[in-house]
């Protein structure tokens, strides 16, 4: 203590210098820099300032200071006296409960909305990273449960909806949740047996998933639909909906283990030997260590993967089963509100569009935290 | 035998002998791929026999003979012959012949525009910059189903062929679809288009001549003239003296339709516009991401060596990028092919609309979704084969 006090005082410190000033003003400055920094960009400027002035003034004149939002009573005459001149929003109040939710029973339709309350719950629980943990499969597990109930119903005085009443968006979010959650274990498996040293183990996966990345989605919709009750015996019958969930699940089964296999690819060789080293079986050593690093290294491309399968699940309208795109575009059979079907799929493309948007924000969240890492 | 396991330790005892239990690893590798294959094999034979069951409760006739009876199928857009009386076949090779005609346009129009878009996104002109994003944000989170039903209605909005829509001359768009100007295909202009693509051909040879003598004493040499001379001089001499006849068709208004010119049908056009706006959002973020997987430093030091701007994108960037954008690429055309079967939901008939009306008409499930099926693995093979040799042409050589 005492020698610091015999030390000479330091000589007064110097500050910072300020920033230099941009010239004109903040504001000047970002515009010179970024919209008329030389000649051939000024006038891009200007060109795209001129048509983006152009379309929000149609777009207004026709989507809000034209649009009619309201009708009484299924009475779309206002609509059609404007039509080509000004939105009809009207048909989407007029509509929405259809759009939503199909032809489940009209006053049982609180069930399926908790369906979807729950899956989006669902979903926001597993984005984040504390609930990574081994108890987010049972939550899962209870959470699709829970839903299945809740849309058949059949007990506690719910009555029992059978699953051709089914529509809307539940279908869509169970089309994809359900191909997802049942998808990722056979992706994880197939991902495995490409990587197998067993020939004859590696040649079946690598049939399975070629096969399946090679054709459309729809051929193997349309397999689901048509084909798949000659292959089964007299007397067993399955459900469509049911049938195009199984398409799905193998349809996501192969993208996901082409993504899994990536990440597998992406753990060093030491983990497998210091596995080996310990004496793990092979099951033990792929699941306590080797995949949870593998598939931490893909989580995005796996959430890429899902906005894939999201959008894909709109697929079903070619084969007649009532998700949120096929109720919209019969929504819009009714003689009434037949020529306003833009106004119908501006409205569920919104829908669509926030999930996707959401998920692909998350996505791209994740890697800027990993390369932050 | 399939059992080798070549990374055991060598120190065991029982390393030749066979013992029956699991805990050998090359019992326990046959053990689990005799119980896969053959969990596969009885779910196939088990499928495959109701099938044979249910075909024959049902008086369906399995195989391909139902190939040749006619087909009674109306294909309104068609670029070869076809009447309803023709054969099934015939009806699956125009099908076939949609389908490309889609993908292929489909994928050279995605990837200017997407290329187009990519670099916008990377412009340091801000509103650019923020438009490009906004395309490419709003038609990834689309299901393409969705924007090409979209676009469909908003085909069948247009007004009639007599009100149709006039940009620019000979253009017409209505709800016929798109009529664009055409050039006859006489006679005389093959042997101009023959010489073009001989001239092509021939100047591609000079220029890698060119390049190996560059190669040799570092002096470069124009290839200008050459093109000039085999590309452009060639075919317009060849068209002089066979008196090819280049007029431009425009097409006129005849009662309620058009005549003349190139009509490119709505299902069509909505189908084509669908495709290409959704992949090429998907490519121009491949684009972004290969421009700037390129180190800075590259395009740094050759403007430090004094090399020209052009030379610089063309010869430095250009080669780096295409390297990391050629594999994601790939998939993209592949996605873009696939997904042309979605002509099915608004009536266009490609391969997999014919082959669904045929399975309605028929019964031939198997066979129809099996011919499906082989035309998509076909195609999608070619891609990859041809992606693949340009990726390896493209690839770093390395010692």
């Amino acid at each position: 203590m005492s020698s610091v006090a015999h030390l000479p005082q330091d000589p007064l410190p110097i500050g910072p210098r300020p920033a230099p000033r941009a010239l004109g003003g903040h504001l000047t400055a970002w515009l010179r820099a970024n919209l008329f920094a030389s000649i051939p960009s000024s006038i891009m400027t200007l060109l795209l300032l001129f048509l983006l002035g152009k379309a929000c003034i149609g777009l207004w004149q026709w989507g809000i200071a034209n649009a009619v939002w309201i009708v009484s009573g299924n009475d779309s005459s206002a609509c059609r006296a404007l039509r080509g001149v000004g939105a009809c929003w009207a048909v989407v109040p007029e509509k929405y409960r259809f759009i939503l939710f199909g032809t489940y029973p009209f006053s049982e339709q609180w069930r399926p909305a908790l369906a979807v309350v729950i899956f989006i719950a669902l979903f926001a629980v597993s984005s984040r990273r504390s609930f990574w943990r081994k108890e987010l499969f049972l939550l899962w597990a209870a959470a699709l449960i829970v839903i299945g109930c809740l849309m058949w119903g059949g007990f506690l005085g719910l009555t029992f909806v059978t699953q051709d009443r089914w529509g809307g968006l539940p279908v869509t979010l169970i089309l994809a949740t359900f191909g997802l959650a049942f998808g990722f274990p056979l992706g994880i498996l197939v991902a495995l047996g490409r990587r197998s040293k067993l020939p004859a183990i590696r040649s079946l996966c690598v049939l399975y998933v070629e096969l399946i990345r090679g054709v459309p989605l729809i051929s193997l919709l349309f397999m689901a639909s048509v084909m798949f009750p000659l292959f089964m015996p007299d007397g067993v019958n399955i459900d469509k909906l049911l049938r195009a969930q199984i398409a799905f699940i193998l349809y996501a089964g192969a993208y996901l283990a082409e993504v899994v296999r990536g990440g597998l690819q992406a753990v060093p060789r030491g983990q497998y030997e210091a596995g080996d080293a310990l004496g793990l079986s092979y099951w033990q050593k792929h699941a306590l260590i080797v995949l949870p690093q593998a598939i931490r290294h893909v989580i995005p491309p796996l959430v890429n993967t899902f906005i894939a399968f999201f959008k894909d699940t709109s697929l079903v309208l070619i084969i007649g089963i009532f998700d949120l795109l096929t109720t919209a575009k019969t929504a819009i059979v009714d003689p009434a509100w037949q020529s306003f079907s833009v106004e119908v799929y501006v409205f569920v493309g919104v829908i669509y569009f926030v999930f996707c948007f959401a998920m692909s924000r998350y996505s791209r969240s994740l890697e800027a935290q990993r390369g932050t890492n | 035998m399939t059992t080798s396991t070549p990374k055991r330790p060598p120190a065991r005892s029982s390393s030749r002998t066979w013992r029956l239990s699991l805990s050998d690893p090359r019992v326990a590798g046959l053990f689990w791929q005799i119980l896969v294959v053959g969990i596969a094999v009885a779910i196939v034979a088990f499928l495959w026999s109701n099938a044979i069951h249910n075909l024959s409760v049902r008086r369906i006739s399995t195989g391909f003979a139902f190939l040749g009876r006619e087909a009674g199928m109306p294909i309104a857009d068609s670029w070869i012959d076809y009447t309803p009386k023709d054969t099934y076949l015939r009806a699956f090779i125009v099908g076939i012949v949609n389908t490309l005609r889609v993908a292929v346009i489909g994928i050279v129009l995605a990837t200017v525009i997407g290329t187009l878009v990519g670099i916008a996104r990377l412009s340091s002109n801000w509103l650019l910059a923020r438009l490009a994003a906004v395309y490419v944000e709003v038609l990834r989170d689309l299901p393409l189903l969705l924007q090409l039903l979209f676009w469909y209605v908003l085909m069948q909005g247009l007004p009639a062929a007599r009100q149709a829509w006039k940009p620019v001359e000979g253009v017409y768009l209505s709800n016929r679809g798109l009529i664009l100007p055409s050039v006859p295909l006489h006679e005389a202009n093959w042997w101009t288009i023959l010489a073009l693509v001989a001239g092509l051909i021939v100047f591609t040879l000079v220029r890698r001549r060119l390049i190996a003598q560059q190669m040799l004493d570092g002096r470069a040499r124009p290839a200008w003239p050459y093109a000039l001379g085999l590309v452009v001089a060639l075919p317009a001499l060849v068209s002089l003296l066979s008196g090819a006849n280049w007029s431009i068709m425009l097409p006129e208004l005849r009662g309620f339709n058009f005549v003349g010119g190139l009509t490119l049908a709505p299902e069509y056009f909505a189908l084509l516009i669908a495709l290409v706006t959704y992949t090429s959002a998907f490519i121009a973020e491949i684009v972004r991401s290969g421009i700037q997987a390129v180190p800075r430093g590259q395009s740094d030091a050759a403007k430090a060596l004094g090399l020209k701007r052009s030379f610089v994108l063309q010869h430095i960037v250009l080669p780096q990028a295409l390297r990391v954008i050629i594999p994601p690429m790939t998939s993209q055309y592949l996605n873009l092919t696939k997904n042309s079967s979605l002509a099915v939901a608004v009536g266009y008939q490609d391969i997999v609309s014919v082959a669904n009306t045929t399975l309605n008409q028929t019964g031939q499930a198997i066979e129809s979704i099996a011919l499906i099926m082989m035309v998509f693995l076909t195609i999608s093979l070619g891609i990859s084969l041809f992606m693949n040799w340009y990726n390896a042409r493209i690839a770093l050589v390395e010692r």
